[in-house]
């Protein structure tokens, strides 16, 4: 019967609770690090890697964390896995830890980690809060891919770093678009992502603050002038 | 000299936008930028914030953790370097816990002002980045006071913008999907175009 539960705490976050399109979290390293695939390929590893073990270990000592010093534990708790994997990095992948620069490091104050151990690990079993991490974490890199995979095809004509549409300047036939290289176009493709998201799911659409009052008297049609 | 300082201010606030062209902070950038009172509040909040932050973790790069940092006080060879994150949030959460009860104790009109927004900016990359790029970019005492206030000066001018922008918006006619969240990111993808342009000024 808990089988149930646990699909649906990694499940979810895929597109329904989707943490970027519909949380508003974990957005500044979207942005940043997208115009390269490979390079995104590692900044999801690190972020799944981080929110799913800080989830994990945050929900073991639940009930030994006094609640007005929370937020410090969590933050060292983050803090110290974000550096395990930024040296892991630095030992193993040079050239991309170079790339990512400080964005390794701003996984700790990358809102989907703290959201999700104060919302979901704070509460929950051990298991279920790995899980919820997990699935947050996949959910955000879904996300990060499909801006990257747009962006590294459509800019520069590859992926992975090999060509895909053989650019003009190689010899090809295919004009860069280098709008998509410049960090601003992500914000637009994931612009766009929510407004299909949400054009398929419509109950995530934002009600307005405000009504629209009717006519107080409605325009009679029937005398309609045409001007042809 | 002091145009030296100015130069690095300008360059914080327009052409390293931390907002806008580093995509720092860009959460609450997004998710309290409704209102204008709310977002000028926030904004001041990083401002005081990223000043007394940037220089403290300057004097604590500087004096502890850089290469050979601690001959000052007879030990050699020190790195502390990896240790950098959990001291500079270390430093982040204790200074705005600190800044909190001073605010409630003395000010308590500012508290008021800035109560429910100071928790949120210990979680903000902004405050965190602009240490991290401090560091990044080798700056003195001094100098990391001024890019400290640049940086937070030009990520509250550019939520206040934001705010202003969305405000006007509220009324338009936009696609279901596209209300809220969707043009939102369209908004600030086109006002970071927009400071884009500033990138070819050279001071």
């Amino acid at each position: 019967m808990n089988l149930k539960k646990y699909q649906d705490v990694i499940v979810k976050p895929l597109i329904d609770e989707n943490p970027i399109t519909l949380q508003i979290l974990g957005i500044c390293s979207a942005l940043a690090v997208t115009n390269n695939l490979s390079v995104t390929m590692v900044m999801c590893v690190a972020v799944i890697s981080v929110i799913s073990f800080s989830n994990l270990f945050i929900s073991l000592i639940r009930n030994y964390i006094p609640s007005s010093i929370r937020i410090i534990v969590q933050m060292t708790i983050i803090a110290s896995l974000v550096i395990v994997v930024d040296e892991l990095l630095k030992a193993y992948d040079y050239e991309t830890s170079k790339k990512l620069s400080v964005f390794v490091g701003l996984i700790i104050t990358n809102c989907i980690v703290m959201g999700r151990a104060e919302a979901f690990a704070m509460k929950e079993k051990p298991l279920l809060s790995f899980l919820d991490g997990l699935g947050n974490g996949i959910g955000y890199s879904l996300i990060l891919i499909a801006v990257a995979t747009i962006r590294e095809l459509f800019g520069a004509g590859t992926l992975f770093g090999y060509e895909i549409l053989p650019l003009i300047s190689n010899g090809g036939w295919y004009m860069g678009n280098n709008l998509l290289l410049l960090p601003p176009s992500s914000f637009i493709i994931i612009g766009l992502f929510i407004w299909l998201i949400r054009s398929l799911k419509s109950d995530q659409v934002e009600e307005d603050d405000f009504f629209v009052s009717k006519h107080s008297t409605s325009p009679d049609l029937s005398k309609r002038e045409i001007n042809v | 000299m002091f145009e030296h300082y100015l130069n690095i201010f300008i360059t914080t606030v327009f052409i390293e936008n931390i907002a806008l062209s580093l995509f720092l902070g860009m959460c609450t950038f997004i998710a309290i930028s409704k209102k204008i009172d709310a977002a000028f509040g926030l904004g001041i909040a990083v401002i005081v914030v990223c000043l007394i932050t940037v220089p403290l973790n300057n004097l604590i790069y500087n004096y502890i953790l850089r290469e050979d940092a601690l001959t000052w006080i007879g030990i050699e060879g020190t790195n502390l370097e990896f240790v950098e994150l959990i001291s500079y949030i270390g430093v982040i959460a204790a200074s705005v816990q600190i800044l909190e009860m001073f605010l409630d104790k003395y000010v308590p009109a500012l508290y008021n002002a800035l109560g429910q927004f100071l928790p949120l900016i210990t979680v903000n990359c902004a405050i965190l980045g602009a240490s991290l790029f401090m560091v990044e970019k080798d700056l003195m005492f001094v100098e990391s006071i001024v890019y400290g206030f640049g940086a937070g000066f030009g990520w509250a001018l550019a939520i206040v913008v934001l705010a202003g922008i969305r405000e006007k918006l509220k009324y338009s006619d936009i696609p279901d999907g596209l209300k809220g969240l969707g043009t939102t990111f369209i908004i600030v993808g086109l006002m970071s175009f927009g400071f884009m342009s500033f990138g070819g000024i050279s001071l």
